[in-house]
């Protein structure tokens, strides 16, 4: 399996990298990682004419501290944001999610600006982008600009950002209690449902991934949480529900509800 | 377009087409075919390499991401004639049957000792995940590893 024939550029600014993209338009695609473009590219449902390959700008792959919010890069990897200590002190949450990504190998190429970008429904990091509120930072040609996580996510593959902008980072609040609750599909890995929870002054977020064609906040689950775990039975409420060869809509329910539960008792 | 990749510690520049996978320049181009394609949808791992260290699934990875790069492959494990110890314990504790899988499944055990010295079998197990074996049941593969933990740590 090849892809079809395309042109190749590294780039090591994002200036640069906008530039080609207002250059070329919809031909070029950002390559970061490439494990969810590659193989698209490969099956040929993908056939950019160019490549801006973006992985080595300098900046966009590190994590710091900026007041009390973490940032991490775009171009962090899965297995960077697993063993980063700033993250594991910060947001432990985002460590056991990091850790339940793929395997080995696709934490060491697949990156979170990536994963938000292509939207998979079946994605992790959209739970715990959704239930941190967390930011993302986007540089586009008309400047930079910052979008809520509940306005990112738009439809499947379909997310708020423009054809012409790069997301540069990622700033999450600091999570003290937050649990994330994941059912593997077997083969690929990626999540037939996942919660991610996080409690502060007796009130919860709640995001949710691969249930519906777009992760969303569980806002059914939040209003009506009273401490205990008995909300959990709104986890679908007002929600489309996916189905597909995997898990058909009322087990992806019966799952939704179930992970949310345990996360919430967590 | 133009890269120049060290495999194995050597330099390799070479004329490539962009949309050549590290897999088949490494097979085809530098005729190191150690490496294995299986699945080529980033699925069974036995094309499993390091790229500056660590373990990635080649046939997903483009040879012109890896330019400017270091590479390591199967055949860069040994020393001489000498086994690498991951290599010399699969021997050992039969972790292959037909061996189609075994050079990704001894990269991906270099990098999950390499940041996990002493891993639980637990620990094996699911640091073999995107790695597939259709022969041996796993069972022996994960003795291996847990036998080369030991020989590397001694
Ligand atoms: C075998 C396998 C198993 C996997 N399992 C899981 C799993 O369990 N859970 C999970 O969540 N994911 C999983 N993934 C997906 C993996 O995490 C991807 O790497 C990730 O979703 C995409 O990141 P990337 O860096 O590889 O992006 P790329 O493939 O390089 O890019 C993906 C898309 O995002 C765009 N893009 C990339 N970076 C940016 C940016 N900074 N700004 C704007 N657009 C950008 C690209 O143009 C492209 O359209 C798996 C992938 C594979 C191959
Ligand atoms: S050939 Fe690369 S993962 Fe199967
Ligand atoms: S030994 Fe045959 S596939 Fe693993």
């Amino acid at each position: 399996m090849i892809p079809a024939k395309f042109d190749y550029k590294k780039v090591s600014s994002i200036s640069e990298a906008l530039e080609l993209l207002a250059k070329h338009g919809d031909d070029a695609k950002l390559l970061a990682g490439g494990h969810s473009l590659i193989p698209a590219m490969k099956l040929r449902l993908n056939q950019p004419e160019i490549l801006i390959d973006i992985s080595q700008i300098a900046g966009m792959n590190t994590i710091k501290m900026d007041g009390d919010e973490i940032v991490i890069g775009a171009n962090c990897t899965h297995h960077q944001i697993l063993t980063s200590d700033v993250v594991k002190q910060n947001a432990k949450m985002l460590t056991e999610v990091a850790k339940m990504i793929g395997d080995i190998q696709v934490r060491n190429r697949g990156t979170i600006g990536g994963s938000l970008a292509h939207s998979d429904p079946s994605a992790d990091w959209p739970a715990s982008v959704l239930a941190a509120d967390a930011k993302i930072e986007v540089e586009g040609k008309s400047g930079e600009r910052t979008i809520a996580a509940t306005d990112f996510f738009q439809g499947i593959f379909t997310t708020a950002l423009e054809d012409d902008e790069i997301i540069t980072a990622i700033r999450f609040p600091k999570i003290a209690d937050g649990n994330y609750q994941k059912f593997f599909q077997s083969a690929s890995r990626f999540a037939i449902a996942g919660v991610a929870v996080i409690k502060f002054g007796g009130k919860v977020r709640v995001g949710v991934t691969g249930v519906s064609d777009t992760p969303y906040r569980a806002s059914a689950v939040e209003a009506a949480y009273d401490g205990t775990s008995s909300a959990a039975a709104l986890a679908v409420d007002g929600v489309e529900v996916m189905s597909d060869h995997f898990a058909g809509e009322e087990y992806r329910s019966h799952l939704a509800k179930v992970l949310v539960k345990k996360a919430l008792e967590s | 377009m133009q890269i120049t990749i060290t495999v194995n510690g050597k330099p390799h520049t070479h004329e490539v087409e962009p949309r050549t996978s590290l897999a088949l320049f490494l097979r085809e181009t530098l005729d190191l075919t150690g490496t294995h394609i299986g699945c080529d949808t980033s699925s069974c791992g036995a094309c499993t390499v390091h790229l500056d260290g660590a373990a990635v699934k080649s046939c997903t990875l483009l040879a012109v991401q890896a330019d400017g790069l270091k590479v390591t492959t199967i055949e860069g494990m040994a020393n001489g004639n000498e086994m690498h110890p991951i290599q010399a314990a699969f021997k050992e504790h039969h972790g292959l049957q037909c061996g189609f899988c075994t050079p990704g499944m001894v990269m991906t055990a270099a990098n999950i000792l390499k940041e996990n010295p002493a891993p639980s079998e637990d620990e094996i197990r699911h640091g073999l995940e995107g790695n597939f074996c259709r022969c041996t049941g796993y069972h022996n593969i994960v003795k291996s590893i847990q036998h080369a933990a030991g020989t590397l740590n001694a």
